[in-house]
């Protein structure tokens, strides 16, 4: 409770209403009112997060901080919120990364500026909202409501292609989750009339039926993960897409499909998903490779990173679909640490795109001569996206590759060929944009970091290090939970 | 202070260095800078002398700092195992790092770059000393790829140079496929022993000696594949062939850090981490044959290449590369307090012989082709008597240090009865001769013979983008800075006596204790005892014994023809070069594994990256799957919209034909 509201409820609605608020200062004029109402509210739903962290009890795998109010009575929807060790770290995480998307677009972005604004805060309650859900409806509500922020986002504030991005990004992701909506409302029926997430995890489901719940579920969530061979509206959509979309896109949209997986698809239909487990490893194994030889081939430093998001995705749902305790939870280490550092990374480009409007690696090089403090940042997020220990994209890669082992050898193996691919297109591009001489007079005449610059790529340095050098209290929260999970997916559902 | 906290002394005061400067050199100032750091490693050096006396007197610690990660029912814990193993590896990185820190200010007076260089090497002594005082495979893989990372930053520290950043990229990628073997060996321990604590994994290793490793599609023996794995990092690290084509190219960072890093200590980290895992080792003999071998390649055929070399660094270099071979030699043959020992006194010794060859850098304002040197013994007194020192160690002068290591390497292998032992015998023996010759060809040439320091053509220099801006070109070269020779002189002690003083406690008298096993029938000292009938276990009687035995006289012809060739005619190996060109040219280009990696390797994955790219994404998936359904749906559309016409005649005459249609279609039921 927060001043006699419920966290969860506060979390979700206090960006949205400051969202509104920032929304009412109108017209640019008021532009430095708007920003600093928008900082207000993205710090303070921040803050407001924090007990869930703080009063979240380790031993337990029942849902917390649960509240649950009719909504809909007449087909049994209700207002039900909850957090599990799962899903709250996703909360906190959201709520991080709103602040730093603030006050990454502060001057960056000169128009609409409360429109921009708000759009971040609106999403980041709709997003903590997807994590909290235990309404099916309400999760679908939150899940659908998520995409129009960022449709807008990159189809208003982004590059040149930006239409052209931001409706492949949108009907992209809403035909995955028309299916799911199917899917739901199978459920619904087969539960005997209840929308509650939690009753669909005891329904019991025929085989054909699982499987087709399954792969209606898998459309909605492998194209948000993204995973192979449904990923290619990201690299367009965070090409076009401006910094802090980029940022909110890796850092938090990507991982809501992984969260369906684990909250929807493996509890409901475990038989399905242990079926089907073989093809989503090979998927998630070909996304590991393959995406991280195509990331080696990208001229365009965005894009880089985000096939560089889909080969780090790969672990997730490797993780998830070898039904480990090692591999679920390096999943969710992974999905964290993969947050911090994605987001750092497409700061970084952004850093340097604001001075040089090029995402092109060609037209750079030797930033570290004039750009000193930036390179070392960068170096260390490179190094994190290389999977280096001591940085938090160790800590979830090398858990699920234990976890792999456990599975198969050869997954085990194809996983860590991400410890060579990973580092050649991470560090290539460095090599390239980074070192060297003093490339052009555009590179030459490039100031180093501004205060404000420093100060979110401190945050995050300090988170990424933070989290490598002692993960444990990530990884405390979520036992209970995952735990639970497995021994739930190890019995069959079937009628 | 309680012991505990001496131990995270150690590691922690570089670490504290590296921050402070990594963070407020520019406040510090250079002289605070170095003042700061090479203080804290003064204090790691001393901390570590203390707990040296401390496991002396019989104190071993296994404990841990922190759990660091719990999953599922494995706790990962950061900690410390302190045994005389660690401690000697304790004191030869401390001790080595406190030179090159002192050395540095020298070498590195009038760079740019000078915080950031001592923030570096710091921060590699705490990282070096992570991965020694590790308890468990997490720590240790920490501090594997966090030496990996201060050694890529070093060797781009020029991070202007080309040559530079290519030679660290390389280094980087090359390390990292060692280390995906090594991943793999660690992650195969846990899935064995559910645990990644050292104790707990040696103490149930005799139990699953047997098993078949869970690898499918493979019939392996559980031991065999976990050890092999974990010795594809060691080939990476350790620079073994065919892993080894990164250490010659990291000789384009500055040359502290080639003493330091890429001679000394994390070089040697691979044979480190075999001894440790010595319990594991000797469970395999496929393993311990394997490594053999590849150590028998590694000493010899890169010796070869250290003959043909004109850079000066890079002469060094592949010796460096052939004494590694020797110490993975000698822990094929199981005598892992061999190869100890020969990685302390090679330590010595070679870091002596890097920083001396720095020092000639300095006064050959850093030209690097030992072509144009010669005759500097009159100007470098100091720097002359080290290097003469470095050299008759590595070649294995009795009473030198490098004797006793490396003459004991050759009685292990002599003994062993692995498969692969005859060509590790011949090849350890043959490299006696090897070494002697490149190591007097490169003293020849730089100290003796005719002074030819000003034929240097200009273009040759590094000096255009290089640290030391000095403007006077010409003169004669003179002895360098008391920093420079006094860590030379410092070196040089251990260079001549190490061997003399550890040779008894370390190879006869136990002094490992339980820090390495050694199974009764791979013991080579008890083999060479029964051979002999008398264990040659005093210093004195060793070198003496040594004069009448084959490697001696191998040395000695060595020195000889080095000495023939360069010194009384210099004409022969111009002559010998043309007569045997092809052999020349199969040297020049270093077995051509640079030429191969770059074509298939590099430019395999290029090319493949870019046709996966163009032809999966863009074409098949984008364009055809994702615009192709797009346009589909379009072509649909715009075709069953002529069907809604809007004329009454269209719709009606449609009505016919599908009445006729229905009837028709009726009839056949």
């Amino acid at each position: 409770m927060i001043f006699g509201l419920p966290v969860i409820s506060v979390a979700i609605w206090l960006p949205i209403i400051f969202g509104i608020l920032v929304l009412s200062t109108g017209d640019d004029k008021n532009a430095p009112l708007a920003r600093i109402l928008a900082m207000i509210g993205a710090v303070l739903g921040f803050l407001v997060t924090i007990p869930l962290y703080t009063g979240f009890a380790y031993d337990t795998s029942q849902m917390q901080f649960v509240e649950l109010h009719d909504w809909i009575s007449r087909f049994n929807i209700h207002y039900h919120l909850g957090v599990d060790g799962i899903s709250v770290l996703f909360i906190l995480l959201t709520a991080f990364f709103t602040p730093i998307v603030v006050l990454a677009g502060w001057l960056v972005i000169e128009k609409r500026v409360a429109q921009y604004m708000a759009s971040f805060l609106i999403m980041s309650g709709v997003m903590i909202g997807v994590f909290a859900a235990l309404d099916a409806i309400l999760f679908y509500v939150f899940w659908e409501a998520m995409l129009i922020p960022m449709f807008l986002i990159i189809g208003i504030w982004g590059g040149q292609n930006r239409v052209y991005a931001a409706v492949k990004f949108f009907l992209y992701t809403l035909l995955g989750s028309l299916l799911m909506l199917v899917a739901l409302i199978y459920l619904y029926n087969r539960s005997g009339g209840s929308f509650s997430i939690l009753d669909f995890h005891q329904v019991a489901i025929p085989m054909t039926a699982q499987i087709l719940i399954f792969i209606a579920f898998f459309f909605a969530f492998a194209v948000k993960v993204p995973m192979f061979p449904v990923h290619t509206w990201l690299p367009d959509a965070h090409v076009e897409a401006p910094t802090g979309g980029s940022v909110i896109l890796a850092a938090i949209m990507l991982k809501v499909g992984a969260y369906g997986f684990l909250r929807f698809s493996v509890p409901i239909v475990p038989d399905a998903s242990h079926q089907l487990a073989g093809v989503m490893i090979a998927l998630s194994l070909i996304a590991v490779v393959y995406i991280g030889l195509v990331a080696l081939a990208q001229s365009d430093m965005k894009k880089l990173v985000a096939y560089s998001s889909i080969s780090h995705m790969g672990f997730v749902t490797l993780g998830i679909f070898i039904f480990n305790a090692y591999g679920m939870e390096g999943a969710l280490l992974q999905m964290i640490s993969h947050g911090f550092v994605s987001g750092a990374l497409f700061l970084c480009v952004g850093v340097l795109y604001d001075r040089m409007h090029s995402r092109n690696i060609a037209d750079y090089g030797g930033v570290a001569n004039t750009m000193p403090v930036f390179a070392a940042f960068f170096m260390l997020f490179a190094m994190a996206n290389s999977g280096l220990p001591g940085t938090s994209g160790f800590v979830g890669e090398f858990t699920v590759i234990l976890g792999a082992m456990k599975a198969n050898f050869w997954y085990a193996f194809a996983a860590s060929t991400t410890l060579v691919f990973g580092a050649a297109y991470t560090l290539w591009m460095y090599k390239r944009v980074i070192f060297g001489a003093v490339a052009n007079s555009h590179v030459a005449e490039l100031t180093d970091l501004t205060l404000r610059e420093k100060v979110i790529m401190a945050i995050l340095a300090v988170t990424v290090l933070g989290m490598g050098l002692y993960p444990l209290p990530f990884s405390e929260i979520m036992h209970a939970s995952v735990n639970d999970l497995l021994v739930h997916v190890a019995h069959s559902k079937l009628p | 202070m309680d012991m505990k906290d001496l131990y995270l002394l150690v590691p922690l005061a570089p670490l504290a260095g590296a921050i402070a400067v990594g963070l407020f050199g520019k406040w510090l100032g250079r002289a605070w800078s170095h003042r700061i750091t090479i203080a804290l490693v003064a204090v790691s050096f001393f901390a570590s002398l203390a707990v040296f006396n401390d496991v002396q007197a019989g104190n071993i610690f296994n404990g841990s700092v922190y759990t660091w990660l719990t999953s599922g029912d494995t706790s990962f814990q950061v900690g410390f195992l302190i045994d005389q193993l660690t401690v000697t590896m304790m004191l030869v990185v401390t001790f080595v790092s406190l030179m090159v820190h002192i050395y540095t200010i020298g070498y590195m007076q009038e760079d740019p770059g000078y915080q950031r260089f001592f923030s570096y090497i710091s921060l590699f002594t705490f990282s070096m000393l992570m991965l020694v005082m590790a308890n468990n495979f997490m720590q240790l893989f920490f501090g594997w790829e966090a030496v990996g990372l201060v050694s890529y930053l070093l060797i781009g520290f020029w991070y202007d140079r080309e040559t530079a950043i290519y030679a660290n990229l390389k280094a980087f990628l090359v390390n990292r496929v060692g280390d995906l073997g090594f991943l793999l060996g660690i992650a195969l321990v846990l899935m064995v022993f559910g645990t990644l604590q050292y104790d707990a994994v040696f103490a149930n290793a005799a139990s699953h000696a047997n098993d078949i490793a869970p690898i499918p599609g493979v019939s392996w023996n559980m031991m065999t594949a976990i050890c092999i794995l974990l010795f594809i990092g060691a080939m990476g690290k350790s620079a073994q062939f065919p892993l080894h084509v990164w250490l010659p190219d990291s000789m384009e960072g500055p040359t502290p850090i080639s003493a330091l890093i890429h001679a000394a200590t994390m070089v040697t980290a691979g044979i480190f981490m075999v001894a440790r895992m010595s319990p594991l080792f000797e469970l395999s003999e496929t393993a311990l044959s394997f490594v053999m071998v590849i150590g028998a390649i590694t000493a010899l055929f890169m010796g070869f290449l250290g003959i043909i070399q004109n850079d000066i660094k890079r002469v060094v270099a592949y010796s460096t590369l052939s004494q590694l071979g020797y110490m993975t030699v000698a822990l094929g043959a199981s005598a892992y307090s061999v190869a100890i020992f020969h990685l302390m006194t090679h330590a010595f010794f070679k870091a002596l012989l890097f920083l001396a060859a720095g020092s000639v850098i300095i006064a050959m304002h850093h030209n690097q082709d030992i072509r144009y040197m010669g005759g500097l013994k009159k100007y470098m007194p100091i720097t002359w008597i080290t290097s003469l020192i470095g050299s008759l160690a590595l070649i294995g002068t009795p009473f030198f240090s490098g004797f006793y290591s490396k003459e004991s390497i050759i009685e292990a292998v002599k003994f062993s009865d692995l498969p692969g032992s005859g060509f590790a015998y011949f090849a350890v023996v043959a490299g006696v001769f090897v070494t002697a010759f490149y190591s007097f060809r490169m003293y020849f040439l730089v100290f003796h013979g005719k002074e030819r320091y000003d034929e240097a053509p200009h273009d040759k220099h590094h000096a255009a983008h290089d640290d030391h801006g000095h403007d006077e070109h010409h003169g004669k070269p003179h002895e360098t800075p008391w920093v420079v020779t006094l860590p030379l002189i410092l070196l040089a002690i251990p260079s001549i006596g190490i061997g003399y003083i550890a040779f008894e406690p370390m190879l006869h008298r136990g002094y490992f204790g339980d820090a390495i096993f050694v199974a009764a029938n791979h013991s080579m000292v008890t083999i060479a005892g029964l051979v002999h009938h008398e264990i040659i276990d005093h210093p004195l009687t060793m070198a003496m014994h040594a004069f009448g035995t084959l490697p001696f006289w191998l040395a000695v012809a060595g020195v000889a023809s080095a000495a023939f060739f360069y010194l009384k005619r210099p004409d022969i190996p111009a002559l010998i070069q043309k007569k045997f060109q092809f052999i020349y040219t199969l040297l020049d280009n270093k077995y051509y594994f640079d030429r191969f990696n770059d074509w298939f390797f590099a430019g395999g994955a290029r090319g493949t990256s870019r046709l996966l790219w163009t032809f999966g994404d863009v074409k098949l998936i984008d364009g055809l799957m994702v615009n192709g359904t797009a346009k589909l749906v379009g072509m649909f559309s715009g075709a069953i919209r002529h069907i809604q016409s809007g004329y009454i005649y269209h719709y009606a005459f449609s009505m016919i034909i599908g009445v006729f249609v229905l009837l028709t279609v009726r009839d056949w039921f």
